[in-house]
């Protein structure tokens, strides 16, 4: 489904790293690439991919908005904003692999994961989104998620289109209340709305009522998933946000409100004429929220 | 006085080695793949071993203040098993070019059979191809033919003697490697291969060109401060600070540095640690130790320095 916007891809991700790299760095990727095209068995992949860091460094990327556009318009979602050269050295070699074959291409890029150290896995999972045959990798990158590693996790989780395109829902509803409960945002969770569902929130409520009665709290971006979900039990949290001294809860709770067809959320919301007008108008939505809740 | 022991099995080891290594100034330690006591069977064995070096081990030593680098290789003792020999073979590009591997090793000759030749030499042939040094474990039997027979092999394979390290070294086999230009690696081990009364000797005769210390220790009656060990007998035997700093430091980060995967910068730059780090939500403390966080010095009091 993506061979046909592999070369362009790319010329994209060779564009951003001539930029960043040095010639002889540019010289060495440009030779393994060429070896990696003609790999029958994915041998030639092997050492250039764990070889890269020392090869082109490990420096971040930085990227114009335009930069950030493009990568997004070759590939919706495709963010590679804290990308490092040899992350993106290592993304070029994976995509140079011959894949017309499928079994083939994705038992050598299994392997890799099989064997891989926190760096490599960081790149494998983050070129996901990329990679030809998306299907061969589902159980790999479900499994993935289970992982300790904060980097390594982000790699798949937050700004990849990956797992909301490829995950099944409760794959897909693991990994949101992972999110939440390892403390990450989950504004860089892409499809975030597209897949919410109802089994998702009651999850997400069932998490919060966990927080509240041992006297915690919860983000208040929980409840953006919830909101298109609100029946006659979650109302109730909806109801307590509302009753809250945080000002931000009022916002989620209004901001989930408006996101239901549920009367008695309407009906909450109409009680709430300023919080409402500022959602109409605009000045407050969930990336208001994120942002409240990365800063708090 | 900072150390380095550039052959140590740190897997076989306790979190009460690191502390007192640490405390002795070892701030750098390089553990090769070897086999663990007894022959693994299956493939995954060797991949997960891989995997540990690279990962969990190298996370236990940063919690103690030590970098922890590795080689990975094929030992000779299960060069033996072909089929399975055969199959890692196959596994090895996929690690040796990780961060933190600084060689091919330990490789080379147990019984000097066919298969070992044969897998000895596939690696050479692999670490040449990628760049890398290559770390010789050299026969307990048959000692000085099978290290010469190392070497001869290396240089018939065009590797540089100069990215060769031959371990396990003695007063038979010194000369030998010296002169063909090869680095020369001691390890001190109790009841075995050297004792370090013997090796002050060896670095009076010979000086401290390409001449390396360790400790090999692993899962059998071994010393981890052997490096420091040595060194301190050194100090006392006359042996001026210059060359206890080649043998006992230097001279294993010029020759493993040429993986271009370590360097002084490393351990020189942070000698702060933070115990309550966690890797893969595992933590080297259990209920109710309390971690160490901050500067940590070095202070080395030995009962005796010397291994005999
Ligand atoms: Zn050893």
């Amino acid at each position: 489904m993506y061979s046909n916007i592999l070369p362009t891809t790319i010329a994209f991700l060779e564009q951003l790293f001539n930029r960043q790299a040095t010639p002889e760095a540019a010289k060495w990727l440009k030779e393994k690439k060429d070896l990696v095209k003609s790999s029958e068995t994915g041998k030639e992949l092997y050492l250039p991919f764990s070889a890269a860091p020392r090869y082109v460094g490990k420096s971040t990327l930085s990227l114009t908005q335009k930069e950030l556009e493009q990568a997004n318009q070759l590939r919706k979602g495709f963010t590679p904003r804290h990308w490092t050269t040899d992350q993106l050295a290592r993304t070029i070699l994976l995509l140079s692999l011959p894949h017309e074959n499928a079994d083939n291409y994705s038992k050598t890029i299994l392997k890799l994961f099989g064997t891989a150290d926190m760096g490599e896995l960081v790149a494998l999972y983050a070129a996901l989104p990329l990679l030809p045959h998306p299907e061969k990798f589902v159980a790999q990158a479900t499994e993935g998620i289970r992982t300790n590693m904060g980097n390594v996790y982000e790699a798949i989780a937050l700004n990849n289109p990956y797992p909301s395109e490829n995950f099944t829902e409760a794959a897909w509803n693991q990994m949101v209340l992972k999110t939440i409960f390892t403390g990450k945002s989950l504004q860089k969770i892409y499809g975030l709305d597209e897949r919410t569902n109802s089994d998702l929130a009651r999850m997400l409520s069932d998490y919060a009522h966990e927080r509240w009665a041992a006297g915690r709290t919860v983000t208040p971006e929980l409840w953006r998933p919830v909101g298109p979900h609100i029946n006659q039990t979650i109302i109730r949290d909806i109801k307590k946000l509302f009753a809250s001294q945080n000002e931000t809860e009022h916002e989620a709770a209004a901001l989930a409100c408006a996101q239901s067809g549920y009367p008695e959320a309407q009906a909450l919301l109409n009680q709430h004429p300023l919080l409402k007008l500022k959602i109409s108008e605009g000045q407050l939505n969930w990336s208001h929220i994120s942002q409240k809740a990365i800063t708090a | 006085m900072r150390f380095i022991d550039p052959h140590i099995h740190m897997t076989s080891r306790t979190t009460d080695d690191y502390a007192a290594m640490q405390k002795a100034g070892i701030v750098a330690i390089i553990e090769p793949a070897f086999w663990l006591g007894q022959p693994r069977t299956e493939l995954g064995s060797f991949k997960d071993y891989y995997s540990s070096l690279i990962g969990w081990e190298r996370f236990r030593a940063s919690q103690f203040g030590i970098k922890h680098y590795c080689t990975i290789g094929l030992n000779s003792k299960e060069a033996n098993n072909e089929a399975l020999a055969e199959e890692v073979m196959e596994l090895l590009p996929l690690f040796i070019c990780k961060e933190g591997v600084v060689g091919v090793g330990e490789i080379g000759y147990d019984d000097q059979t066919a298969a070992e030749d044969k897998y000895y030499r596939l690696q050479l042939d692999l670490a040449k191809e990628a760049n890398l040094p290559v770390q010789i474990h050299t026969p307990h039997r048959d000692k000085k033919a099978g290290t010469i027979r190392s070497m001869e092999v290396a240089l018939e394979h065009k590797l540089n003697p100069h990215m060769v390290i031959v371990d396990h070294n003695n007063e038979e086999t010194v000369r030998d490697v010296l002169e063909r230009g090869f680095w020369a690696a001691f390890t001190i081990y109790p009841n075995t291969k050297m004792g370090n009364e013997r090796m002050v000797e060896i670095v009076k005769q010979y000086g401290s060109e390409r001449i390396i210390v360790n400790s090999a220790a692993d899962w059998g009656i071994s010393d981890p401060l052997a490096v420091p060990k040595t060194a301190s007998l050194m100090l006392e035997q006359g042996i001026s600070i210059d060359d206890i700093h080649k043998v006992c430091y230097q001279n294993a980060l010029d020759s493993f540095g040429q993986s271009g995967q370590m360097k002084e910068s490393d351990w020189m730059d942070n000698t702060s640690i933070d115990q309550s780090q966690k890797l893969f939500n595992n933590s080297i403390l259990r209920g109710g130790q309390l971690p160490t966080i901050g500067e940590i010095r070095t202070n080395p009091i030995f009962d005796s320095n010397i291994i005999r």
